[in-house]
């Protein structure tokens, strides 16, 4: 990416020697103290989570550490994790998981290390609290992944096409057209209206249906890990909502992540985009040479949070304590600062979201946001909902059943017949 | 002295030796494929029959014998169903109009050409070319928005299509990848076959009065008859078991959906997609179902490459 930043090495191998010393487990060997044998760690991620130059940085205190990262495609990163934990083999030191996937993995204590061991417990009191809990293990005995950045909602969207389509530009007078989602569909409703040339009003249904779920109290599963996606209104109402957006002809069906969906960005085919703060970092990557025309508005429907990971340590990993004393650096409260302000993945840190260096920080590619400032009210608001072990497979059978309305193969309702058999076919 | 009968032992025991080497080395000589076979063949068949009599998945360290369940269930299963019939329609679109179209390139080039070398490496070319890039290419030009395909269309006043996401349109877009890569490979099998056809029997035909065409039909399809029959069985197996390019169709185009559904309606979910969705896709890792699928797919395999055997014996043969 963009600049890099090596900076406050000191205070972070301060805070790491007094982390190590009073860690428990019996192991008191300092890190940096000891650079005789050479050690590879390997990193496993999805996509940039903006570490690289931490790695550099890292290696300045940690001359015997080599970091290698590999990045891998969102599924294939979640599902070969899967494959490598049941053989035992191939997982890499430190692996990212997904807020979508946590609970799958952290349901299997067994393939992974206690970070507790290494006085990782320590880090509690810096984490939102249910950003810590859900890197514990099921019982909660266990500390099993500390958690990176969060993704407090907000909504993204093109000035210069709501200037086209005659609505306001004013990140303060977009946000005041949609407290609500009803709202928001009405808003599109005016944007079509307009008929801006090869511009549709949002993307696609998809994240905007995860969206609105994020923002209930409770979502696809209930505490108990039961599906309820055939008898939560939520989930029902959100789906409704979301395939109005398709009715209404108001999406311009390109599937999130897809190559098509890319090249949409570029060509500014849809004025909407939800966004929790990793999708800021996403945008500016794809439509490049649209520095000014993005601006971020606040999401319709209250707080919710969509996304953010975690970082954790397979039981398998050889050398589980240095893999545990990255983990600690790569998560710490400056370096999470850093990385949001190169990547825009929002802080797991409250202390943060009230620090003047985040609070006034402005982007000029989204004509200087205060995204600071946005995503810690969004951040500070959220409220966090229970995710069950098979998230994933329930939303990509939502998903399709989004993509069948959307393709015009089914009506909503027999496409939402068709998702209540795919789901209770989920073990 | 002991001469003699040393000489006769020796000449016994080269005897057994020569016996020995004749009897036993071909063994030898073929047994680094056969053991190789039954390694990565053969008990990986055995294995997944075992599997599929299970309640297995990659999670859970036990393994329950649920007999034929898995079979059951996956034939009351649709999407099984789905992906068996988006298998015969893919397979056929791309194999019957691929063979066509090869043995005629094949009959082109077999005529005295310049440069006949060039053409028929560059009719390798797109085999060689890796099937992600093939995948990616084309998926660009069906692409919905902004596709070279739609465009043309575009200009000649017919309207845009959404090629992934129709049920028929996906299986042409598939073929048309399909064919580009194997085409070639295929005529060039035909064109090897077709040069040991003798010479004379064209110009007796040309003599005669027989057209191009007719020469074809009469004297080089029923000459490489063999060939015909060897292609058609290797292309069918093929065509069974397609899975690369509707899995990156999927996502290149981003029709939606999971990793391997083949689209949100399934339209493009091909046996070994369907295969792969249930073993290794979803978060379940369902490998005893999957195995069952694999077994059916097999027996599929087997049962429509046999269909095809006869029909195509049937292609009249020989000239006497």
């Amino acid at each position: 990416m963009t600049p890099r930043i090596r900076r406050i090495i000191p205070l972070i191998t301060a805070s790491l020697l007094g982390l190590t010393a009073c860690g428990g487990g019996g192991d008191t060997a300092t890190p940096a103290a000891a650079p005789t044998e050479k050690i590879k760690l390997t990193v496993g991620l999805f996509g940039d989570f903006g570490f690289k130059p931490l790695y550099e940085e890292y290696k300045k205190t940690h001359p015997n550490i080599e970091i290698v990262e590999n990045v891998t495609q969102f599924n294939d990163h979640h599902n070969n994790l899967v494959k490598r934990l049941a053989t035992n083999a191939g997982a890499e030191d430190v692996v990212a998981v997904e807020v979508g996937y946590v609970s799958t993995f952290t349901a299997q204590p067994q393939k992974f290390n206690d970070l507790k061991q290494y006085g990782l417990d320590q880090r509690q009191g810096d984490y939102l609290d249910w950003k810590w809990q859900q890197g514990l293990s099921k019982d909660g005995g266990q500390v099993l992944g500390l958690g990176t950045d969060v993704g407090g909602l907000a909504m993204c969207y093109r000035k210069d096409l709501f200037k086209k389509a005659g609505l306001p530009e004013d990140r303060d007078e977009v946000s005041a057209l949609w407290p609500t989602w009803e709202e928001y569909i009405a808003t599109g409703k005016k944007f079509a209206a307009a008929d801006v040339a090869g511009a549709k009003f949002v993307d696609s249904p998809g994240e905007i249906f995860r969206a609105m779920v994020n923002q209930a109290p409770v979502g696809l599963y209930d505490a108990q890990d039961t599906i309820i996606v055939d008898s939560n209104p939520d989930v029902k109402k959100a789906w409704d909502l979301s395939n109005q957006l398709t009715a209404e002809g108001l999406t311009a069906k390109l599937a999130a992540f897809s190559p098509p969906w890319n090249t949409g960005f570029a060509k500014g085919s849809f004025a909407t985009i939800i966004c929790p703060a990793w999708m800021t970092g996403f945008i500016q990557e794809q439509a490049k040479d649209a520095t000014g025309k993005w601006d971020i508005a606040t999401v319709p429907g209250g707080s919710g949070n969509s996304g953010g990971s975690h970082l954790m340590v397979p039981k398998q990993s050889k050398h589980p304590k240095e893999a545990a004393e990255l983990i600690n650096f790569l998560t710490s409260k400056e370096n999470q600062a850093k990385v949001f302000k190169e990547e825009g993945t929002f802080p797991s840190i409250p202390s943060l979201y009230d620090d003047p260096s985040i609070q006034n920080f402005t982007k000029p590619f989204f004509g200087d946001a205060p995204i600071g400032k946005i995503y810690s009210e969004a951040a500070k608001a959220l409220k966090p909902q229970h995710l069950g072990p098979k998230e994933a497979d329930v939303r990509v059978a939502i998903g399709n059943g989004l993509g069948r309305v959307e393709q015009g193969k089914q009506t909503p309702d027999e496409a939402w017949a068709q998702v209540l058999e795919d789901v209770k076919k989920i073990k | 002295m002991s001469t003699l009968p040393l000489a006769v032992t020796r000449r016994r025991r080269r005897g057994v030796r020569h016996t020995l080497d004749t009897r036993v080395s071909p063994y030898a000589y073929v047994a680094p494929f056969f053991l190789l076979f039954c390694a990565f063949g053969l008990f990986p068949l055995v294995y997944t029959a075992w599997v599929s009599l299970h309640e297995w998945t990659l999670l859970s360290d036990t393994q329950t014998f649920i007999g034929l369940g898995n079979y059951g269930t996956l034939l009351a299963d649709g999407y099984f169903w789905n992906a068996t019939f988006n298998t015969l329609s893919i397979g056929i679109l791309s194999t019957v109009p691929q063979l066509v179209l090869a043995v005629w390139l094949a009959h082109l080039l077999n005529k005295r050409l310049r440069f006949a070398t060039l053409f028929r490496i560059s009719l390798l070319l797109p085999n060689v070319t890796s099937v992600v890039a093939v995948v990616v290419i084309f998926s660009q030009l069906f692409g919905r928005d902004f596709g070279l395909i739609n465009w043309v269309l575009g200009g000649l006043g017919a309207g845009q299509i959404d090629w992934a996401a129709g049920t028929a349109t996906s299986h042409l877009a598939l073929s048309v990848m399909i064919m580009w890569r194997w085409t070639g490979y295929n005529a060039l099998i035909f064109l090897a076959a077709m040069q040991a056809v003798p010479r004379e029997l064209y110009e007796a035909a040309t003599l005669d009065g027989a057209s191009n065409l007719k020469q074809l039909r009469k004297i080089t399809i029923p000459m490489i008859r063999p060939t015909i029959i060897f292609v058609v069985i290797v292309s069918t197996i093929g065509a069974m078991q397609i899975i690369a390019e509707p899995m990156l169709f999927g996502q290149s185009t981003g029709s939606g959906g999971g990793l391997a559904t083949g689209g949100p309606d399934r339209q493009f979910q091909t046996l070994a997609l369907f295969v792969y969705e249930q073993g290794f896709a979803n978060s379940t890792f369902d490998f005893g179902y999957a195995s069952a699928a694999s077994w059916l797919m097999f027996l599929a395999v087997v049962i429509v490459a046999g269909i095809n055997f006869l029909l195509t014996r049937r292609v009249k043969g020989g000239l006497v």
